[in-house]
């Protein structure tokens, strides 16, 4: 196996395992940029997964091929209606924001398995029969050498993650809403000051993650797992929430790293296969993104500092 | 309303409200909310060997309660409870298969054993919190992650020959009563709960009584202030997350020596230290709201599962209902202001 081989079956893979991560870390950014801090990414990914998965069982014959891309902006609207509870929490009713989280994690699990067990009377969906596919993606699969790494046998999916990636780049740091944004999550006070609604801003943030947190479930269920159950999504919200701290709250930063823990995630499961990497034990690459989180933070890898008021409640009147 | 009734009042307000939803849900979902209710209660309480059970769930989640609920008094936010409480669980099972001494040695070194892993699990986002001012609760989690992958190798490679689950531990490290299990039915009861009730009774009382219980409530006021008064802030919130971080690891002992006996490869977390955020928040942070609040989230857990049985309903119904009433909790503002404006009205 050359060297080359073994890009052809790394780097497809690594854009698989990462493209769920980069929906869901942007969501994070949204919601932790306007100021509130979102724990519950797990959660919206839970809900998102459930969603997309039940919708495509059920709309398979009416949708056909299009399904899972249907799917997808179903779970993106029930992941952003889910995060209201999250808003309404942290934003109205001033709950600890990292409580509120919590909470949004433990119902989301609870309310999709209460539901699989109601619609389908067992504990976890069928498999549905039309998912995410790899396809060779046209004209660009030619282009020699890259055209057979990164762009057949792949997944679209992957590239419409790093597209909304830049979107959002764009949206956050040359757009009038993008500045409000990031106002409201470092100085929410000044903001108020300059006529900026901080309430109605921070509830477009978390409805945003929520939004995005559903489509990064309702990849990661269509694409990895194909189906729903208890243990369907196990920690990527976290992992997600990990992207967006190591790429310091910015989106391409949190692509990069999204891309990375992609990378561990992907080596650890098909290394063994590989030449080189079937010596490292897999529990190297299994922590990795969350050690490498916790050295961003204490500042060994460049200091990641999160947005100022991040945590906090905007009361009128206070000081 | 004096403050006192009124920090009663919330939790009480909060669990009612759940419950409420609980029925809700039910009727929605087109279930029988009395039989819904009626085989939750008897799967908690109808029967002694369902009691036992209940009583062998609160044990850890008085451990985990306490654990969440000791930091937060220092104003810390210890989300790694279940990431203390796995290394707790493989330690205490570690001495458990490892050695073969007599009893009086051989059970409080496992369970030494267990709450110094929890420490030192806890040790680490203390110091990062107090030498470089990085947020407790992402460290915390992040660390959750490492516990679960490198507590699953060491059982794979060091503690089994590429096996799923350890060696059962030996007789003398064991905390199970045939005593207790005789009591009860031959539920999985075990001597555990005596400890939680003797962690809850040092909380309280290292909290209220003591010098470091004083110094570590006034860190959690306030920092500056205590900075001022010449406390050592910094010794205080690694201190406090090392004592939260022991009582995390003891909860592991409790489900390493005594209701399981053995420390398997977990393909996800347990729960208990996230519900440990539950009991809590419930519970306000002391240690009899903590006994309390531990005593109705396993009545909760215990008895779900005699509903798929007799009413049919999907114990996740449960879940829910936790989930909700610490959203309730937590939104305690919304509460307060609806008994302010009633008070209001009255005195008008």
């Amino acid at each position: 196996m050359d060297f080359m081989d073994i890009l052809q079956i790394i780097i497809p893979s690594t854009l698989l395992w990462a493209a769920p991560l980069i929906f869901t870390a942007l969501g994070g950014i949204f919601s932790e940029r306007s100021g509130v801090v979102n724990i519950g990414l797990e959660g919206l990914m839970v809900i998102g997964a459930f969603t997309a998965i039940v919708f495509n069982l059920t709309f398979i014959d009416t949708f056909g091929n299009l399904t899972p891309w249907v799917a997808l902006l179903v779970a993106m609207l029930a992941g952003a209606l889910f995060s209201v509870i999250h808003a309404v929490a942290s934003i109205t009713f001033r709950a600890d924001h990292t409580v509120s989280g919590v909470a949004i994690n433990l119902l989301a699990v609870g309310l999709t398995l209460f539901l699989v067990k109601l619609i389908y009377g067992k504990g976890q969906t069928d498999i549905i029969q039309k998912g995410f596919d790899k396809i060779d993606i046209p004209f660009l699969k030619n282009i020699p050498f890259l055209g057979s790494i990164f762009f057949s046998n792949t997944y679209l999916t992957s590239f419409v993650a790093i597209g909304f990636a830049l979107v959002v780049w764009y949206v956050i740091y040359k757009t009038p809403f993008g500045l409000r944004l990031r106002s409201v999550g470092e100085h929410p006070m000044a903001a108020d000051t300059m006529g900026i609604n901080v309430t109605k801003m921070r509830y477009i943030g978390v409805i945003l993650s929520g939004a995005f947190g559903g489509i990064g479930g309702g990849v990661y269920a269509q694409a990895i797992t194909s189906d729903f159950g208890h243990a369907t999504i196990s920690g990527q919200g976290f992992m997600a929430l990990a992207a967006m701290i190591f790429g310091k709250w910015h989106p391409l930063g949190a692509m990069g790293a999204a891309l990375f823990f992609g990378l561990a995630q992907s080596i650890s499961i098909i290394g063994s296969n590989l030449p080189i990497l079937e010596n490292i034990p897999s529990v190297y690459l299994h922590i990795a993104p969350y050690v490498l989180t916790i050295l961003a933070l204490t500042g060994f890898i460049g200091r990641a500092d999160a947005p100022k008021a991040v945590g906090t409640h905007y009361i009128k009147g206070s000081r | 309303m004096t403050k006192r009734l009124r920090n009663l009042f919330i939790p009480v307000i909060a669990v009612l409200l759940g419950i409420l939803s609980g029925t809700l849900i039910m009727i929605v979902s087109g279930y029988d909310p009395i039989a819904g209710f009626t085989s939750l209660w008897y799967g908690a309480f109808g029967d002694l060997y369902y009691t036992g059970e209940v009583i062998r769930q609160v044990t850890p989640y008085i451990l985990s309660g306490l654990a969440v609920a000791f930091a937060f008094r220092v104003g810390l936010f210890n989300i790694g409870v279940e990431g203390q409480l796995i290394v707790g669980w493989l330690a205490a099972v570690w001495i458990g298969v490892a050695f073969e001494l007599p009893k009086v040695i051989h059970l409080p070194l496992a369970i030494l054993t267990a709450a110094v892993a929890g420490a030192i699990w806890a040790f680490i986002p203390g110091l990062l919190k107090a030498k470089f001012r990085v947020h407790e609760v992402i460290v915390t989690i992040m660390m959750n992650y490492i516990a679960l992958h490198i507590t699953n190798y060491i059982i794979r490679t060091v503690l089994s020959e590429k096996s799923d689950k350890t060696k059962t531990i030996f007789e003398s490290a064991s905390l199970r009563s045939p005593f207790l299990e005789g009591l009860t039915d031959y539920s999985r009861l075990h001597w555990g709960i005596l400890i939680s009730l003797a962690c809850a009774f040092t909380m309280w009382f290292l909290l209220e009584k003591t010098t470091i219980g004083y110094e570590l409530r006034s860190v959690g006021f306030n920092h500056h202030a205590s900075q001022y008064a010449g406390m050592n802030v910094n010794r205080n919130i690694i201190l406090s997350m090392i004592i939260s971080g022991a009582f995390a690891g003891l909860a592991g002992a409790m489900e390493g020596l005594g209701t399981f006996g053995y420390a398997a490869v977990k393909g996800g977390f347990t729960g208990v230290g996230f519900d440990g955020i539950a009991v809590a928040l419930l519970g306000g942070n002391t240690a009899v709201g903590v006994i309390f609040s531990a005593l109705l989230f396993g009545a909760l857990k215990v008895g779900a599962l005699n509903m798929p049985l007799e009413s049919g309903i999907p114990n996740e119904l449960v879940d829910i209902i936790i989930a909700l009433i610490v959203f309730f909790v937590a939104s305690s503002y919304m509460i307060r202001w609806i008994i302010d404006r009633f008070n209001n009205k009255g005195v008008k």
